[in-house]
């Protein structure tokens, strides 16, 4: 029986077995940020623990940063304080840091692909849930809390429960306006948020292999909505490609025999899975959650469910102040968000400002555009994106996590509605305990934007390509 | 730094209705903004407790409760600690629920904060005795899978490694991790990306 890419990785990074029956596994990439770590910091130091292998942590700056005045002191202490104490903790350690000065800052998730340090074989660990993203180049990566950054500052390693492998194959092709987003709330939406507890989740199948590694980012990013610890996809020309160049890829003939190992480590044809989940690309729409977790969601030309004797349901529909039975188009929105680890990269900017370009934002709508990283700004400056949105009504923001979960200046106001691109509409989420959040690809958030209400992308599409 | 073991947990309960209780309410983003832990004991269900007067962390007659009742995928979503942290700092020992989130239960055990299961029946039994009587005492035994309420004696499930570990004062992993740190730098050096291509 062949084996799959986890375990491939979990065998090669295996320190030892625990007498707890967990796992030793070795880190190979750690990546810290301001919001998880002082404390884990501050622990080692009561310890006299130094970090075993700095040269092998990176750390950037994304949670709490201002998206517009980032002049220094902020003006909130505590994010300043922060800031101030990864700045202290990564010079104390020696940990190499890209901070708001540098061209590489940028949301975690963004810059590690980025990059070229996300490669593929690696175990990756981070605390943030959604260091699942960096499973997009076939790597095993693990949202982690703070003792456990703890634990990888100190040994490179994590005590860890093994996974089982669920195979999500997404067949044949997407239709147009059909984005990388819909197909994981599609996949949310049917397995639920916590079906995929105790999995990796691997995907594949035809429209996976023909995604780009940002598609693919997408899509592993948000495997931990569906309750997967991990999520990746097989390494093939598109990742070895996507890889080739960056700072951080081998160079040279390393890269070749980099390439060579990277292709071993992909499942092998006819590996062993725990489980086979099959979807049909055809069969997906555009998606927008109703609810307060990502798992409810209907396709744009649906209806929002009826509570019935769900008290999940109930409990959502009060809360999000909508209707069962309502179709979905049609809901008024007050906000549009275009950013996140979900959907800040190159692509996405581009998908959103092809929907805007020489329209104009409906005029109670306050929209945003937070580009994932400051290269990913920069680039999208270069192709004249800034000036897309800019026309058409949309603020255009320094990069980081901005309202994905409003620990910066951005947040909504009392019962705000807002489109967003970002990965969690749970009650609160986006800095209003009160305010309501509808997940979509950043093309429908563009073109909600653009009515004041959710629409079908499908509709707002140009004639041809951008 | 010393850990303890952990295996006995007595006290009064606190049930909180509702499947998928994310981390964000059950510590609000805002409240991460800090350098310490400290302090987030006051801040757990902040924002559901504003909008519910009735919500069980406001009502005196939960307060010094050890033991936490929940229901399905409890702590989901974001992987932050603070959450598991605000319920330890307000008193909380033990969750007893249906399923939790997996970052959740390992952020959980990593401060010594036990997390076993019980079905969907059994978890509604409880919830509803300890609302109806609030100061009815539960004790947790690890070693022995048993809930006790009332003299009745309830089996919970909880996985061995959770439970070898809280029984023999590992859960905080770092000294165990830092056991063999020889075998560490075997493994970095045959990791062809570590050792270099």
């Amino acid at each position: 029986m062949g084996r799959t890419l986890l375990k491939k990785v979990w065998d090669l990074h295996t320190v030892r077995p625990l007498s707890t029956g967990q796992t030793q596994l070795f880190i190979g990439l750690h990546l810290i940020h301001e919001v998880t770590t002082p404390q884990a910091f501050d622990m080692l130091r009561s310890r006299g623990i130094g970090v075993a292998f700095p040269d092998r942590t990176f750390a950037t700056t994304d949670h709490i940063i201002p998206t517009r005045d980032q002049g220094r002191p902020f003006a909130d202490p505590l994010a300043e304080a922060m800031l101030s104490a990864l700045e202290r903790n990564c010079g104390e350690f020696g940990i190499p840091f890209w901070n708001l000065d540098s061209d590489r800052q940028g949301i975690v998730h963004v810059i590690g692909p980025e990059l070229g340090l996300t490669q593929p074989g690696m175990t990756i660990a981070c605390g943030d849930s959604h260091t699942s993203t960096h499973g997009a180049l076939g790597a095993v990566a693990f949202g982690i809390g703070t003792s456990q950054v703890r634990d990888v500052l100190a040994s490179q390693s994590l005590a860890i429960s093994p996974l089982k492998v669920r195979r999500i194959s997404i067949d044949g092709e997407l239709g147009a306006g059909v984005f990388a987003k819909d197909v994981v709330l599609e996949i949310i939406h049917r397995l639920g948020v916590m079906g995929g507890v105790g999995h990796a989740y691997e995907y594949g199948g035809a429209v996976i292999d023909r995604m780009s590694i940002d598609e693919r980012l997408t899509v592993c990013n948000m495997s931990i909505e569906g309750g997967a610890r991990v999520g990746y996809v097989n390494p093939d020309e598109t990742t070895f490609d996507y890889l080739r160049g960056r700072p951080f890829a081998p160079a040279g003939s390393a890269f070749d025999r980099a390439v060579s190992w990277w292709r071993s480590m992909a499942s092998d044809p006819g590996a062993d899975y725990d489980d086979v989940v099959a979807i049909q690309g055809a069969d997906i729409e555009p998606r927008v959650t109703w609810g307060i977790n990502p798992g409810q969601s209907v396709g744009v030309s649906g209806r929002i469910p009826t509570a019935g004797s769900d008290g999940g349901v109930a409990e959502a529909l009060e809360f999000m102040g909508l209707a069962g039975g309502d179709p979905i188009q049609g809901t008024k929105i007050d906000v549009a968000f275009v950013g996140s680890c979900t959907n800040s990269r190159l692509s996405d900017l581009r998908e959103a400002a092809r929907i805007a370009k020489g329209r104009r934002v409906a005029r109670h709508v306050k929209a945003l555009v937070v580009p994932g990283s400051q290269a990913v700004r920069t680039a999208a400056e270069a192709e004249g994106l800034d000036r897309v949105f800019s026309e058409a009504g949309f603020e255009w923001r320094g990069a980081g996590c901005s309202m994905c979960l409003a620990m910066n200046p951005d947040r909504l106001e009392g019962r705000q509605v807002c489109a967003s691109s970002s990965n969690r509409n749970f009650k609160g989420r986006q800095g209003s305990p009160t305010g309501r959040t509808l997940l979509m690809s950043p093309a429908m958030v563009a073109a909600a934007a653009l009515a004041g209400e959710v629409t079908d992308v499908r509709a707002a599409l140009p004639e041809s390509g951008p | 730094m010393s850990t303890r073991e952990i295996d006995r947990i007595e006290g009064t309960g606190i049930p909180v209705r509702g499947d998928n209780i994310d981390t964000d309410r059950i510590i609000p983003a805002r409240f991460l903004k800090a350098i310490t832990f400290e302090g987030l004991g006051d801040h757990v269900f902040e924002d559901d407790r504003a909008g519910r007067s009735d919500h069980p962390f406001s009502n005196a007659d939960y307060a010094g409760a050890r033991i936490l009742l929940v229901n399905e995928n409890f702590g989901s979503g974001s992987s932050r600690e603070h959450a598991p942290q605000a319920l330890k700092r307000w008193g909380i020992d033990a969750c007893v629920g249906q399923s939790f989130a997996e970052i959740f239960r390992g952020n959980a055990l990593a401060i010594g904060l036990a997390c076993v299961t019980a079905p969907h029946d059994v978890i509604g039994g409880l919830m509803t005795r300890v609302e109806a009587a609030p100061a009815t005492r539960l004790a947790l035994s690890l070693a022995g899978r048993v809930l006790e309420a009332d003299g009745r004696r309830i089996a919970v499930t909880v996985e061995d490694q959770v439970r070898d570990a809280l029984l023999a004062g590992t859960w905080d992993a770092t000294g165990l991790l830092l056991d063999d740190f020889d075998v560490v730098r075997g493994v970095a050096s045959r990791v062809p990306y570590v050792r270099g291509f």
